[in-house]
């Protein structure tokens, strides 16, 4: 069977459960190899990867992986498949993963298909475009496929397998080296789930009207186990962190459960969560044109509606 | 300073976007043409950095006739000039495609600067950026909510999944700006007036020295097989708060399993 590498998403030295998603689409299109770039490479890592079957990782190891955005990895990658001749390259569609794997297409002269939920075991790939309106089929013609696939799209299912570690060290050029991460800002973890790998998510929007209003949106998202988002207005105007912001420029979140609280439905917010399985939508305006997209919505203040679903939620519990 | 900025024509934010059935590309017809909206910050960063070092702004943009209204518009906000790629044979270019025109159009004309987008309306890839700079042996320098320009020293903002990291890069760089970054100008009357008079170079393939063979949809990387409309969202419940609303919401959330 052929080989398809896929690239591990890890944060903090733990396996973000995007990959496990991979591997398990990578299983129903040929061998999967994991490929690990970056330092923090640990037994619990290659635990999780073979129990998602990943018979082989490819381990770059180095700091010049996180000094130097995205251009190294894209080397690492291009020198992989070079000497493996995989049969496709699978990334996990975050701001990092597409622009890795757009410097990779230019590197190995390969079509590159973004932000696919399925890859059929032909190399064909599912794609939810326009906002969700149109499905669109399409393959890629030259070189080797690079697919960047959306979190939430595979349910993972592990086929355990032992993994081999197998080192790779490629020189890093001059030229992709030349962006240097001087600094970093981590906001503060909220122990919550993380945000576009979440199966329920609990958004507030300008209707929240202030940062103590998000206390009601976090009681909610905490009764269920959810993580929390927001809209632009809400995080423009300082209420909540910019990292929690759904939309076109933010994250895009495709939940089980999408529960909008005090938002209206611009296009931009929906570019990131009209993909949700169900949508629930509280707003005080039977008109807000996010209703359109709701499989349930309450016309009400959200103050009062969402304090009294949390205690029903535990009352149930 | 030399800086470039890549707009990108796209159907109006708010238009439903279809593929054309003959040849599954955008139907770039059926809906009016706006400046990607994330490129209008571009160019009002790129302004910005003029304003504050000198030198001069051009607009580069692929696209047919009409994306002419796009470089209009950025010239009537205050760039000084453009070049638009211009022929029926882009029709069809992929990402790929785009990348080769734009980083062959922009090689040896010495920018210090590329602003981008960080992502187009219409394709939402964020690719272009990146591959730009990988074409061109630059760095990049994208998803930026911040840009400092310290003589040939650039630094931005980059936004993470987890917040931000500050990266740096001497000039020559690309860079790509998200919506965080300043509130586009609108083009004043004077602004309107003084771009009818502004340079446009207006370059065909030939023109630009590119080569035919990687362009358009016959050269594509990638093809569409087939696409279908998603039958329209069946209309869900809506109520309407009478004091049991979270209790409604909790049967209706009971009832999909979700508690
Ligand atoms: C380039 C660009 C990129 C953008 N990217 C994003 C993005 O990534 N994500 C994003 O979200 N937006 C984005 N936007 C902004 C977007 O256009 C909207 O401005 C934004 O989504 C509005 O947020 P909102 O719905 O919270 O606010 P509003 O549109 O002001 O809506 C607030 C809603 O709350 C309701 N409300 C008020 N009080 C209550 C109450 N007590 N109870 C119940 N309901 C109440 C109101 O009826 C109203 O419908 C972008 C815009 C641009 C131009
Ligand atoms: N045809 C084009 N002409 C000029 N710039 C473009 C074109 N296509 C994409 N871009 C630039 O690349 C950015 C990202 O586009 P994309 O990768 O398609 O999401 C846009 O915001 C533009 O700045």
């Amino acid at each position: 069977m052929s080989e398809v590498l896929v690239v591990v998403e890890h944060a903090d030295g733990s396996v973000k459960k995007v990959t496990s998603e991979l591997l398990t689409l990578a299983r129903t299109m040929g061998e999967p190899s994991a490929v690990w770039i970056g330092p923090g490479y640990s037994d619990a890592a290659a635990a999780v990867l073979g129990e998602f079957g990943a018979a082989k990782v490819y381990v770059a190891d180095g700091a010049q992986y996180i000094d130097h955005p995205v251009a190294p990895r894209a080397e690492v990658l291009a020198s992989l498949v070079a000497d493996q001749s995989p049969s496709a390259v699978l990334i996990a569609s975050s701001a990092d993963g597409k622009e890795t794997a757009g410097r990779l297409a230019i590197k190995i002269n390969s079509g590159v298909i973004t932000d696919a939920i399925g890859i059929s075991a032909e190399g064909i790939a599912t794609q939810s475009v326009f906002g969700g309106s149109t499905v669109v089929h399409s393959k890629v013609t030259k070189g080797t496929p690079i697919f960047t696939v959306r979190p939430n799209s595979t349910p993972p299912v592990p086929a355990a397998v032992t993994t081999t570690r197998v080192d790779v060290s490629v020189p890093i050029s001059e030229v992709a080296m030349k962006a240097k991460v001087t600094g970093r800002t981590v906001a503060q973890k909220d122990g919550r789930p993380d945000l576009s790998e979440a199966a329920i998510v609990v958004s507030g929007g300008r209707g929240v009207g202030a940062p103590e209003g998000f206390a009601v949106i976090e009681a909610l998202a905490d009764s269920l186990g959810a993580a929390v988002g927001a809209s632009r207005a809400a995080t423009d105007a300082g209420w909540y962190p910019h990292q929690y912001q759904v939309g076109q420029t933010g994250k895009t979140v495709s939940p089980q459960l999408y529960m909008a609280n005090g938002i209206s439905g611009a296009i931009q917010h929906r570019a990131g969560m009209q993909t949700s399985k169900t949508i629930v939508v509280v707003n005080k305006d039977p008109e807000a044109p996010l209703f359109e997209l709701a499989d349930f919505g309450v016309v009400g203040d959200l103050f009062k509606v969402v304090p009294q679903l949390t205690e029903e939620i535990k009352k149930r519990a | 300073m030399k800086i470039a900025v890549c707009v990108k024509q796209v159907p109006d934010t708010w238009a439903e976007k279809k593929l054309r059935s003959d040849d599954s590309t955008l139907d770039r017809e059926a809906a009016d043409g706006v400046m990607n909206e994330l490129d209008e910050y571009a160019v009002e960063e790129a302004l910005k950095v003029q304003a504050a070092h000198g030198g001069e702004v051009i607009i580069v943009t692929m696209g047919p006739e009409r994306a002419g209204e796009t470089v209009r518009k950025a010239l009537s906000m205050g760039a000084d000039g453009a070049i638009h790629l211009v022929d029926d044979a882009f029709h069809g270019s992929d990402a790929l495609a785009t990348s080769y025109a734009i980083a062959t159009v922009l090689a040896g004309r010495g920018f210090d600067l590329i602003f981008f987008g960080s992502e187009s309306t219409d394709a939402r890839m964020s690719v272009v950026p990146a591959m730009v700079a990988e074409r061109l042996g630059m760095a990049q320098l994208t998803f930026a909510q911040k840009v400092d320009v310290m003589g040939t020293s650039v630094t931005i903002q980059r936004v993470t999944d987890y917040g931000f990291e500050t990266v740096e890069a001497s000039m020559p760089t690309v860079v790509s700006v998200v919506e965080k970054i300043n509130e586009p100008r609108y083009p004043s009357f004077k602004g309107i007036m003084a771009a009818k008079k502004k340079p446009v170079e207006t370059l065909s393939i030939a023109d630009a020295g590119l080569d035919v063979s990687q362009l358009g949809l016959a050269a594509a990387w990638t093809v569409v097989e087939d696409f279908a409309a998603r039958p329209p969202k069946v209309a869900g419940t809506v109520v309407t708060d009478d004091g049991d609303g979270g209790i409604k919401l909790a049967d209706f959330l009971a009832a999909q399993k979700f508690i």
